[in-house]
């Protein structure tokens, strides 16, 4: 009995840890990395680690804990994609396209499943697939494939709450893991292909109704809006896409935020001007949505190289002084380092060939040397970019920026005049590439001419690679770096690997027979730390060998 | 390669095309579904029905991708078109193709000269000895592509232009790599799969071969074909006699 009474503070305690999500541990993530609580793992989008028990020494005896097998995708597009939320000692992930799970996070055994059934209308671009889970209190967030954001509770999947954020039928859908600061959901909507107009929304997470909106595209007396032909209605289908997760910077109390390529992908002649805020990052008061500042990557955007990577923040000496910046490998091939605070232009450097452009100037902006014709006209990098969704990360430890991405790839790039019909694709052309963009078979017969994939460490100070580490296909992972300069990675070839983050040098790897799409994550529970990603069809977690 | 590669981008970009382009890959394997399922009422070079000739790149009833996937998939009511039991990307490597059809000019060297099979026959499996790297009816070698289904999988123009320039197309599946040992022994294989640490691939013999790249003196995917240009060994006549045996080579077991 008194053994009792004694334990009974602990398990009202632990349940009502599990139960509670409050932002102030969000915004504290650091403090408890045993729980992976944001897409990114902390609100700075670093996706590093400063759990210390896997080490370069041990890393050689991990091995499989659990592995989470799904049902097969219905199609080859139905990737996964979603990085796992852990909250002590629960995992929760996002199967293709929207079935959430809630598995013990020692034993991989189910807790519940939640299957959402997307409307027959829903249409995603570029695959049926959710990139996971946002979490405060007791609620989760998804978005969905047909334009919706759903709260479900985490103790028994039930829905509490499904807002609409755009019409399917007219080619919206939300892919990106929800961003959650303070009492609000954010996440925007997706479609650039199908004619839309992108918005950034922050949703009251209690009731599920939207308090602000970021409109990628500026309408008619909005600031930006004169970057759209005057006049014309372009803008109306202009794109601007969220794709993938935002950071937040609680000082500046601004969030950072990735935007979409415009629309038509291929053919500005519809368009004329820079298109802002398409092909851009922007900084957006986190209470009410207003813009602090932007940079536009690529300006007038023909080729597809929207800007959906994930702003990394990070406070780096810069020539005699700690500055504030953002890291941002982009599509367009070119590595940049902005001041946060103000949107300065700082540094920016091409990472992989590039042709599209000679240069950028002064302020950044890119001097454009090759564009989309009727004809086609072969261009450096191929349209999947430099890099693309798949998350970077940084390690403040090595001071390394960790950026998965495509080697020396090449398409012809098209342009066509093609009618806007809603529902329809609208994208003025396309992309002949040799390397398929969402489709891959179990095989390469590739010619290695064709490009390569590679995990590059990239000094920011300078932008130069400080190392490089190959694989002969490419790759749609994301990186984790830890604490004992791990960095971890895979690729299409099915291979997971422990790199050491300061040579690259393979330190460990395990063949997980599908490739792997989606960002790893680390967690602990008890004494032991975890490494999860998903890869084929299954989540794998490995743990060190006792 | 590289050339080859930009004919057909540049035929791809004649003839519009949606999503986010397609592979050479996706238009090969389209090509192969086509002249499996369609190319028997189409016609292999698709221009058989008169209402519908799929060869110019325009559709009567389908301006966008979207159009001519729903009318793979479900067909059109009232005419003799069914509905193909396609998933959404297998009818899509459909439409890659349509959309790249017409770019293989169809007036060869053959055109207008009636082929005789047997002749045909007599050249493949005799004083051309195509069966020193290709397959017919199970006899042969496994470094070329076998033969045996090759008039289901191949127009008449695609079989024509393989013959007189081999280098103008290597198709994905059909790389041969060349890898030199340590102890300078090299091995031919057709290439079946490569990660970042091995090569797999069958050699002429039908061997199943994997071999790491750690260790190798080289290795290299090949840029042209091991096989040579019929152009002048063939005459016009032999050619299409070789074309029309090709043609005739239809297991119809899949």
């Amino acid at each position: 009995m008194k053994v009792l009474l004694l334990l009974l503070p602990i398990l009202i305690g632990g349940v009502a840890l599990r139960a509670q999500v409050g932002f102030e541990r969000i915004l504290k993530a650091n403090e408890e990395p045993q729980n992976w609580l944001t897409y990114s793992g902390n609100l700075n989008g670093q996706r590093y680690s400063t759990l210390t028990q896997v080490t370069p020494a041990n890393v050689k005896n991990l091995e499989l804990a659990w592995v989470l097998q799904t049902r097969a995708p219905a199609e080859p597009t139905s990737k996964y994609e979603a990085t796992s939320l852990v909250v002590d000692g629960i995992l929760y992930t996002v199967q293709p396209p929207n079935v959430v799970v809630a598995v013990d996070a020692v034993s991989g055994r189910v807790f519940w499943t939640y299957a959402y059934q997307p409307s027959a209308a829903s249409r995603p671009c570029c695959g049926r697939i959710n990139r996971g889970l946002a979490i405060l209190g007791h609620l989760l967030f998804m978005g969905t494939i047909d334009g919706n954001l759903v709260a479900l509770d985490a103790r028994d999947g039930h829905v509490v709450w499904n807002t609409p954020m755009g019409k399917p039928e007219s080619g919206y859908s939300v892919t990106v893991a929800p961003l959650v600061v303070k009492n609000r959901v954010i996440a925007g909507t997706a479609g650039g292909e199908y004619g839309i107009r992108g918005s950034l929304s922050a949703f009251n997470a209690t009731t599920g109704k939207e308090e602000w909106r970021f409109e990628t595209v500026p309408g008619p007396g909005e600031k930006g809006h004169e970057t759209w032909a005057a006049g014309g209605d372009a803008w109306k289908r202009g794109g601007g896409s969220i794709w993938t997760t935002g950071s937040y910077d609680p000082e500046l109390n601004l969030i950072y935020w990735g935007i979409g390529n415009p629309g038509p992908d291929w053919n500005g002649d519809v368009r004329p001007g820079d298109n802002l805020y398409t092909s851009s990052v922007v900084a957006l008061d986190a209470d009410t949505g207003k813009l602090k500042w932007h940079f536009q990557f690529t300006p007038h955007d023909e080729y597809d190289f929207d800007s959906t990577q994930i702003p990394v923040l990070a406070d780096l000496p810069w020539k005699g002084s700690v500055r504030r910046v953002l890291l941002f490998a982009n599509r367009n091939g070119f590595f940049y380092v902005l001041d946060r605070k103000t949107g300065e232009y700082l540094l920016g450097k091409p990472f992989v060939k590039v042709t599209w452009t000679s240069g950028l100037d002064a302020k950044g902006r890119p001097i454009v040397a090759a564009t989309p014709t009727p004809e086609g006209k072969l261009i450096y990098p191929e349209n999947q970019g430099g890099t693309n969704w798949y998350n970077p990360s940084f390690s403040p430890r090595t001071g390394l920026f960790y950026v998965p991405s495509w080697m020396d790839t090449y398409a012809t790039y098209f342009k066509r005049m093609d009618p806007y019909q809603e529902g329809s694709q609208y994208t003025g052309g396309g992309a002949t590439h040799e390397i398929p963009a969402v489709r891959a078979g179990a095989v390469n017969r590739r010619a290695p001419e064709l490009g390569y994939g590679a995990i590059l460490a990239i000094e920011p100070k300078s932008g130069d690679v400080k190392w490089e580490f190959k694989m002969t296909d490419v790759t749609d992972s994301g990186v984790l770096s830890t604490a004992t300069d791990l960095v971890f990675a895979g690729g299409r070839e099915g291979y997971f690997y422990a790199l050491d983050a300061r040579t690259g040098a393979v330190l460990w790897k395990a063949m997980v027979g599908g490739q792997i799409s989606a960002g790893p994550m680390t967690y602990m529970v008890g004494d032991k730390q975890y490494v999860s990603v998903p890869a084929g069809n299954a989540v794998f977690t490995f743990a060190l060998r006792r | 390669m590289i050339r080859a590669f930009l004919f057909t981008c540049f035929a791809v970009a004649l003839f519009a095309q949606e999503e986010h382009g397609y592979t050479t890959a996706d238009i090969q394997s389209g090509g192969q579904r086509f002249l499996q399922n369609c190319a028997s009422c189409h016609g292999p070079d698709g221009d058989a029905v008169p209402d519908a000739n799929l060869s110019s790149g325009r559709f009567r009833r389908a301006v966008t991708d979207e159009d001519l996937l729903r009318i793979i998939r479900n067909g059109i009511p009232g005419t003799p078109m069914p509905p193909g039991n396609y998933s959404e990307a297998q009818a899509r490597t459909i439409v890659a193709y349509l959309r790249s059809m017409g770019r293989a000019g169809t007036a060869g060297r053959v055109a207008g000269i009636a082929g005789d099979e047997g002749r045909g026959k007599t050249i493949v499996l005799g004083s051309g000895r195509c069966l020193n790297c290709h397959r017919v009816n199970g006899e042969g070698g496994f470094l070329g592509p076998d033969l045996n289904d090759v008039g289901s999988l191949r127009r008449k123009s695609d079989l024509e232009r393989a013959l007189v320039d081999p280098n103008a197309e290597i198709r994905v599946d059909n790389h041969t790599i060349r890898v030199v040992e340590r102890d300078k022994k090299e091995v031919r294989a057709r290439l079946l799969n490569q990660d970042t640490y091995r090569l797999q691939g069958i050699d002429n013999s039908g061997k199943l071969l994997t071999i790491p790249k750690d260790g190798l003196e080289s290795f290299e995917v090949m840029k042209t074909s091991p096989m040579p240009s019929y152009k002048s060994r063939l005459s016009a006549q032999e050619l299409a006699d070789v074309v029309s045996y090709l043609t005739s080579l239809k297991v119809g077991i899949r």
